[in-house]
């Protein structure tokens, strides 16, 4: 029978949540990494046993964890489980060192980006923001870090080297940071072409490469932001996440700062479908499993009051694409709810019955085995989540 | 010997109780105790010094017989009693945050 593995970070540790299809009676581990902020946990697609996690604290610094038994044991990658030190003092502790390319080879690395003040500020690297792992080898992945910036590890995230042609490119200098931080939180590998990837940064926008990694180019066209100098500019806009259904990877959907967006063509352009949203700024969206016109969005009341509207914590389901949305409430509170929904703490399973799920700052992650009509809570009390993904298991 | 004292969240991550004793060669300074520190536990690479500067993380100080070491460089030699192991060298975080 299929099973459903839920990877949950938080600011205080990561949880792992476990249940059979029917996603009714749920384990709950105990704390994982109990302390240290979990900005985000991902398994392999291509072998679901391998899982790498960012373990990250304004203190210690980044570590990457990374776990070969479906998260029953964690072990920094390069340092084999149990074992704290090599023979010849083998160089453990590589897989926590993240340096922004500055070799020749790579072309001009560019060194500074424009801060909150509009000033230039010098790249500082300070936590991996998000893990995706390749769709076909366990031991390639790839990092999203802040100062923006995208790593690749090819041997298990022992070694992570930057594909600084991102920074490189051009627009560097006009990013600058959201109130989060200037960070790269949105990955996405395309599964029908191997030298596609989409990443998204706040606040910078959206980026891809067709040559696996090496030239990148902003894909921000249509992308509205009033509260930029020059609000349809090719870079600056605070992208908040990014969702592709794999049956069709040149369709996108956007949750930006404000403002609820698809692209058709890849990313080269942007139409708004924020619709009757009762308020279109928000952090997470989703794409249903089987049916890639239906999205899901947690709209938060604005930028300066970062909790869901009314008082209510409503997802909203489109079946169309976008434009015309409906609340799906059931099982979720409805008055007296503050909580937000972070970028990163929304996921589909693959079952039949697709499951959709995220976790909010108060705590709670919630399940609705039904693709959305119903809701329950699977834990209400961790800490703050700041990710949610899932691992549908055969 | 030199006796070190890990925060709690360090000593998780290197396994190891609060207080680890490691052998240094040569002069006994914050970059001799740190570098034969992360070579024992590697895992540590980073967490307490920048990976490449080798700069004091911000939020971390260096302590050692009551005094506050860490603007010292890392190069001056350390309090004699913690050449002899008689006192520890203290890595304690900042008390920030929840």
């Amino acid at each position: 029978m299929s099973k459903v593995r839920v990877l949950v970070g938080t600011r205080k540790g990561a949880f792992i949540l476990t249940s059979d299809g029917k996603r009714e009676q749920w384990d709950v581990s105990e704390p994982h990494f109990a302390g240290w902020e979990l900005y985000h946990l991902k398994g392999s697609p291509a072998d679901p046993n391998r899982i790498y996690a960012s373990q990250t604290s304004g203190w210690f610094g980044q570590i990457i964890q990374r776990s070969d038994d479906g998260g029953k044991t964690w072990h920094q990658p390069g340092t084999p489980p149990g074992e704290q030190t090599g023979p010849g003092g083998m160089p453990k502790g590589e897989s926590n060192k993240f340096v922004y390319d500055t070799s020749a080879e790579t072309g001009k690395p560019l060194t500074t980006h424009q801060f909150y003040d509009g000033k230039q500020h010098p790249w500082e690297f300070k936590r991996v923001w998000h893990l995706e792992p390749s769709l076909t080898d366990p031991d390639t992945v790839y990092a999203g870090v802040e100062d923006a910036a995208i790593f690749r590890s090819t041997d298990g995230g022992k070694n992570w080297k930057e594909l600084s042609g991102l920074r490189g490119h051009g627009t560097g200098p006009k990013w600058q940071p959201g109130a989060g931080g200037m960070c790269l939180h949105t990955i996405i590998l395309d599964p029908s072409d191997a030298q596609r990837i989409y990443i998204a940064i706040s606040a910078a926008g959206a980026f891809r490469t067709d040559d696996g990694g090496k030239n990148w180019r902003p894909i921000n066209r249509g992308l509205y932001s009033k509260y930029i100098p020059e609000p349809t500019a090719e870079v600056g806009h605070c992208v908040h996440h990014i969702a592709m259904n794999p049956s069709r990877p040149g369709v996108l959907f956007m949750q930006k700062h404000w403002d609820v967006m698809r692209s058709d063509d890849a990313g080269d352009n942007w139409k708004k479908i924020s619709g009757n949203l009762p308020t279109d700024f928000g952090f997470v969206i989703d794409v249903h499993a089987h049916e890639p016109e239906t999205i899901y969005v947690v709209p938060i009341k604005s930028d300066g009051e970062h909790y869901v509207h009314e008082g209510k914590l409503r997802v909203y389901r489109s079946r169309t694409g976008g434009n015309e949305w409906e609340a799906l409430t059931n099982g979720l509170p409805q008055s007296n709810c503050y909580v937000n929904v972070l970028r990163d703490a929304m996921a589909v399973d693959s079952l039949d019955k697709c499951g959709i799920y995220f976790g909010t700052t108060g705590g709670q992650v919630y399940c609705s085995a039904d693709a959305g009509n119903s809701w329950a809570p699977i834990v209400r009390d961790l800490p703050a989540v700041l990710s949610v993904e899932v691992q549908t298991l055969a | 010997m030199i006796r070190v004292i890990l925060p709690q969240h360090l000593r998780t991550l290197a396994q190891v109780g609060a207080e680890v004793t490691i052998e240094v060669e040569g002069p006994i300074t914050q970059r001799s105790v740190l570098d034969a520190l992360e070579a024992r536990y590697p895992m540590l690479r980073g967490t307490i010094r920048d990976h490449v500067t080798l700069q004091r993380r911000a939020f971390l100080r260096f302590f050692a017989c009551q005094e506050d070491l860490s603007h010292e460089s890392p190069d001056a030699p350390l309090p004699e009693a913690v050449a002899s192991g008689r006192e520890p060298f203290i890595v304690i975080g900042a008390i920030a945050g929840g």
